[in-house]
């Protein structure tokens, strides 16, 4: 077995002058940089990191935008054997205030020894560090003295072991403490093998990507897989692709793009926002997988799709799924090339009703509605799933139960959580959290266990919003409800709050509902599409004075229904 | 002129954007830096001003420098249609 930086030494004495990566940007020039100029400008941090007395083995946060510095940091610092985690970018949408608890919390479970962000963006990062913590350097990316040498030789992480620690995935909680996915060498090449297979993966291929690095589908398969399997990555900043979506088909048709994954609304998002004057010339006859992954995926979102771009030279076997989960490094599932995934018609009232998937020719459907599933594909040659029950039996095929999962690619552990790692697992099983169905040995995804909801990929959790709703002056606590509402148009969740106060005024009731939309978008970055402020009483509680999220749902959507 | 625009695009944001019809926005609020229309959306606005006004707004424009409250956006409009 190997490790990172053995993979990145033996990518440079094949091909040194190789085109590795290409960075777009919003108002400059392309920028490619050959194997040798990534390694170069690595060394660069990695002899920061010694400079710094940063040992290998430390973990070092990064806190960078999009560009050449984040690129060169990240690799620096597996050149350096540290163990680097890269954190979202503070956005306007969200509270300095709350980015700095937010950090302030990570640092205090993950216990970085460095921190490596812009100079502008220093204070930010001081005013989150606390007396004592365990970090002991800033490092500041203008005070990195660039290498001209790169030296093999003198760079410590060679000491690294295929079992040891590479990467820390940080999931997408919205606020408290976010869990650390803990990742080894071995498990990472475990991963890339076998997702190589099920993709065909060469070295003709150019992954074109736009999406945050700080998440596992961009992080893993749009940068570290292109970056160690030798394949031409073209990454767009995640900022300018969602003001200028047609930025992807440009680029997939100016570097002959093969590879994309995408996470379902944004198949919507471009086929309902970009104009065809921004499409003129381009060609996406070489764009051969386009994998959907990282929220429920549909088969309607696809259809979208491919109706817009087809007269560009889409190919519609290109359209294909993925189920994939930070803590098996990334892909669990792929579907088969070369075909369309799987769609199934199942009886939507056995569905939510039953939690079975009858499909509809084998069942009555005369005045049932029926929905449409889309297959995630098959597990990978190393994974093994299986759908449980609520005794953790294995379940037959179209019966609705908890996936589970084994492979030899599994996280090491929550980072410093040990106690969150042994909750996770059943007998050796990985327990998702995840609902779905088998089906001919495809896995068919269908929800989440808890009520958590997915927005534009970005996990969140209703009881996070909930709490933050009570913090509005007004509302009283365990006198909110948060749920996700699916929007067909958009191909994604959008998030409703209800909250009762004690006020009959429209006028006042319209302040609070203005105070928790700007409270709860400014602490959780989530934006928020429906704030109803009702009377007291409105919400429904269940027997034991809980909130029972599916019924107020439920109400919200009958009032919003019969209104004219 | 400018009245109408601030006004038209107001009822948009509201009903569209943020599904409150009844919700005012005042013309001077702020609408990106406040985070009240979040990324994902000044897609729409744009769009809705191009096909509304024959007004373009490129993509590098969507950002609260070069608008952030509906009185420069109307602006921005007023002094694009001429």
């Amino acid at each position: 077995m190997t490790t990172f930086p053995e993979r990145l030494q033996s990518l440079h004495s094949r091909t040194p002058d190789r085109v590795a990566l290409t960075l777009q940007f919003s108002n400059t020039d392309d920028l490619s940089l050959t194997v040798d100029q990534l390694l170069r400008g690595a060394s660069s941090y990695a002899r920061a990191l010694t400079l710094a007395n940063i040992q290998p083995g430390e973990v070092v946060v990064l806190i960078l935008q999009h560009g050449e510095d984040l690129v060169y940091a990240f690799w620096g610092a597996i050149l350096h054997g540290a163990i680097p985690s890269i954190m979202p970018f503070l956005t306007e949408k969200l509270s300095p205030e709350r980015y700095r608890a937010d950090l302030s919390a990570l640092i205090s479970v993950t216990q970085p020894a460095a921190i490596v962000t812009y100079p502008e963006f220093e204070s930010e990062v001081h005013g989150a560090l606390q007396e004592g913590d365990s970090v002991r350097e800033v490092i500041v990316t203008n005070k990195v003295e660039k290498q001209v040498e790169l030296n093999f030789d003198s760079l410590t992480g060679f000491q690294r072991q295929p079992e040891d620690i590479v990467i820390l995935q940080h999931s997408s909680g919205t606020t408290g403490l976010q869990k650390g996915v803990a990742l080894s060498h071995q498990a990472v090449f475990n991963q890339l093998d076998a997702y190589s297979n099920a993709l065909n993966l060469n070295e003709n291929d150019v992954v074109v990507s736009w999406l945050p690095l700080y998440h596992d589908m961009g992080f893993i398969a749009g940068f570290i897989m292109p970056i160690l399997s030798g394949i031409h990555l073209v990454l767009l900043s995640p900022f300018d692709w969602v003001r200028a979506p047609y930025k992807l088909m440009r680029a997939v048709t100016k570097y002959r793009g093969t590879l994309s994954w995408l996470p379902n609304f944004a198949y919507n998002f471009c086929a309902q926002k970009i104009r065809d004057r921004h499409l003129e010339g381009v060609d996406l006859s070489t764009w051969r997988v386009i994998t959907n992954c990282s929220e429920p995926v549909r088969w309607e979102s696809h259809q979208a799709f491919y109706e817009k771009f087809k007269s560009y030279g889409l190919k519609r076997e290109a359209l294909q799924t993925s189920y994939a989960m930070a803590e098996n490094v990334f892909s669990v599932t792929q579907s088969r090339l070369g075909s369309e995934p799987a769609v199934v018609e199942i009886d939507r009232e056995a569905f939510t009703s039953e939690r079975v998937a009858k499909l509809v020719p084998d069942v009555n459907s005369h005045g049932h509605s029926v929905m449409k599933m889309m297959s995630s594909g098959r597990p990978l040659e190393n994974v093994k799933v299986k759908v449980l029950d609520e005794s953790r039996n294995e379940l037959p095929d179209l019966v609705v139960g908890e996936v589970a999962l084994q492979s030899n690619c599994m996280l090491t552990g929550y980072y410093n959580r040990n106690d969150l790692t042994e909750n996770a697992f059943a007998d050796g099983w990985y327990l998702t959290g995840d609902f779905g169905f088998m089906l001919n040995g495809e896995v068919f995804v269908s929800g989440r266990k808890k009520d958590m909801i997915i927005v534009g990929g970005k996990n969140v959790y209703p009881q996070d919003l909930e709490s933050l709703t009570y913090e509005v002056q007004g509302v009283h606590a365990g006198r909110s409800v948060a749920f996700g509402l699916f929007d067909e148009e958009q191909g994604t969740e959008e998030v409703v709050i209800i909250a009762e106060v004690d006020s009959e005024d429209p006028a006042e009731q319209q302040k609070v509902a203005d105070a928790i939309r700007l409270h709860v978008t400014k602490n959780s970055a989530i934006a928020l599409r429906y704030v109803k402020v009702v009377d007291p009483k409105w919400i429904l509680k269940t027997s034991s004075g809980k909130t029972a999220r599916s019924a107020n749902k439920e109400k919200f959507l009958k009032e919003l229904n019969s209104q004219p | 002129m400018t009245e109408t625009i601030i006004q038209q695009i107001g009822s948009y944001l509201a009903s569209q954007i943020l599904k409150q019809p009844n919700r005012t926005i005042t013309a001077d609020e702020s609408l990106i830096s406040s985070g009240l229309i979040d990324s994902f959306s000044l897609m729409d606005v744009a769009l809705y001003v191009e096909d509304n006004f024959g007004v373009r707004i490129e993509d590098t424009e969507l950002n609260a420098d070069t608008f952030d409250t509906l009185t420069q956006l109307a602006a921005l409009i007023e002094s694009r249609k001429k």
